[in-house]
């Protein structure tokens, strides 16, 4: 099993979500977030005095998914979540050692 | 002029109908009664000057400051302007306008009795620009509203470091040093300024000049806020600016148009004048951001509206709508560079900038008022002074204003930092005036 977190930006999280759910991913957690990569932050400028905010506004997805769904998970967020603009955010995969139902106690892909 | 003009037509009348004659003598007689239409006008003038006050210079100011000071920023203001009504019913407005003139230097630059308004009552009058008058009481509250704005207006070149009890030390000191003696000069007859015929329609250089420089060099005796200008310290409230702005330019009306003293021709030239100069203002700061690269902003806007009101506060009612325009534009320009490139270059904290807007902008405007007066660009005047002849004295003024309210604010600044200090403890202005002076927040 594969856990995948990818950080979007904000206005691309329906697109995102429609396409992932048309490969069959089940569920996801969003979270609101903010930090900064090459985009770096964006400037205000008040009377002409400029105030740089270096950490903007981003969409953290986590998803788990079986190890065939994983390499189709990431290609889709990657393809739904790009602006060709830069800032349109990273995925990372990490492996997962278990994966447990609560309700159930299912554990593994059938837990997912 | 005015009052000249209309005396004339009132004679030649009488000769043309001899019978009316002694009718006439016997309103003569009586005492003249104000007409309700322009006691209306100046009462509503008089109250839109206040909404200027509170809540329009209090939110204006309020949202420009960081939330730690929103409530602070904003009492001063209110209190500011409710101990300079208290002021001028006791001194303020005999200095001023006071009843009893001098004669020689002093006349110049005081009147006297009335004190404690003094041998007035309901059915006392003012005299306007023409043979009407108004009620006396109006008169007396429209030019404390005046007062009351132009001290507030300091303010904003000490927001967030200035102690509470400083403020109210400050204020009657400078009104008294500063203010009445300017007003005098610039509004009363006898006054030098007056009598020098220098052309000030609602207080160009009385009001913002005068509040600008005085809070330049408050400012300067204060000291910089801690951490200006390495640390970010943006509006903390856009919102609530533009809220002000709004209240600011429609209280303007009473400001610029009641300074007619009647609701007539002269009170709708400068009504009109009061759309035209702000719209052009605001437009043009927008403008001149989108030309240095950024991008036209919700505080430019707000920032090209005061400085059209300013410039324009001087000229309403001399100048015509096209030399309105003029002048908000010049003076969305000049102010621009002055917030946006002489403060940082010369490094003093005008926090909120009264002295980049209101001082820069108001002597653009009183110098700008000799030029759109002229009768060659649709202005009032009639020609007869030279435009060379009224630049001279319009530059007068500005100095005159400029050294005074300069000197004058030393003075008054430099007593109260002597004796009580001006500025709060470096923990209360960590933590915001809100709570270390008032004990409350603006937001929970």
């Amino acid at each position: 099993m594969k856990f995948i977190i990818a950080v979007i930006k904000p206005f691309k999280l329906d697109e995102v979500r429609e396409a992932l759910g048309s490969i069959g991913v089940a569920g996801m957690t969003v979270s609101e977030v903010k930090g900064f990569g090459r985009q770096k932050g964006q400037t205000e400028i008040y009377r002409g005095a400029e105030y740089s905010t270096n950490m903007l506004p981003k969409v953290k997805l986590e998803i788990a998914a079986s190890d065939d769904l994983a390499p189709q998970v990431v290609e889709t967020i990657q393809q739904a979540a790009s602006t060709d603009a830069i800032g349109d955010g990273k995925i990372f995969v990490l492996d997962l050692a278990s994966a447990t139902r609560i309700r159930t106690g299912e554990t593994g892909d059938t837990a997912l | 002029m005015l009052r000249t003009l209309t005396r004339a037509g009132a004679a030649g009348l009488a000769l043309l109908a001899p019978v009316a004659a002694f009718a006439q003598e016997a309103a003569e007689a009586a005492a003249p009664v104000p007409n309700p239409g322009n006691n209306a006008w100046m009462m509503t003038s008089t109250i839109l000057v206040l909404l200027m006050i509170l809540p329009g210079l209090a939110l204006f100011y309020g949202g420009l400051t960081r939330s730690k000071n929103m409530l602070s920023t904003m009492t001063q203001v209110g209190a500011t302007a409710a101990l300079a009504m208290l002021i001028w019913v006791m001194w303020g407005y005999s200095l001023a306008f006071g009843d009893t003139t001098y004669d020689g230097t002093l006349g110049l630059f005081v009147s006297g009795g009335s004190y404690f308004l003094t041998g007035m009552d309901a059915a006392s009058t003012a005299a306007t620009f023409t043979d009407e008058v108004i009620s006396k009481y109006v008169f007396v509250s429209f030019q404390m509203t005046f007062a009351a704005i132009t001290a507030a207006l300091i303010l904003g070149a000490t927001a967030e470091r200035m102690k509470f009890n400083a403020v109210m030390a400050f204020v009657p000191l400078w009104l008294t040093i500063v203010y009445f003696p300017i007003a005098h000069m610039v509004w009363a007859g006898g006054g030098l300024l007056f009598e020098d015929g220098a052309l000030d329609f609602a207080g160009g250089t009385v009001v913002h000049i005068n509040a600008g420089v005085s809070g330049l060099v408050l400012a300067y005796l204060l000291g910089k806020r801690k951490g200006y200008p390495a640390e970010p310290m943006p509006p903390h409230s856009m919102t609530l600016t533009m809220v002000g702005t709004g209240l600011l330019w429609v209280g303007w009306f009473g400001f610029n148009a009641g300074s007619a003293l009647e609701a007539d021709g002269s009170a709708g030239l400068a009504m009109i004048n009061t759309f035209v100069a702000t719209a052009a203002g605001a437009l043009t700061w927008m403008v001149i951001e989108r030309a240095a690269g950024h991008k036209g902003s919700a505080l430019g806007f707000c920032s090209g509206v005061i400085a059209g009101l300013v410039a324009v506060t001087p000229a309403a009612g001399n100048s015509g709508p096209f030399g309105a325009i003029l002048l908000g534009i010049l003076a969305s320009a000049v102010c621009y560079f002055a917030v946006a490139k002489a403060k940082a270059k010369f490094g003093y904290d005008d926090s909120l900038d009264a002295f980049g807007i209101h001082g820069i902008g108001g002597i653009v405007g009183a110098i700008g008022t000799a030029v759109v007066y002229q009768p060659f660009l649709g202005g009032p005047g009639d020609g007869s002074t030279a435009l060379s002849a009224q630049l001279g004295v319009q530059v007068f003024s500005v100095v005159v204003t400029i050294a005074w309210a300069g000197i004058g604010t030393l003075l008054a600044g430099g007593l109260v930092k002597a004796l009580i200090g001006l500025r709060v403890s470096e923990e209360t202005e960590f933590d915001g005036l809100d709570i270390g002076e008032h004990g409350e927040r603006a937001y929970n």
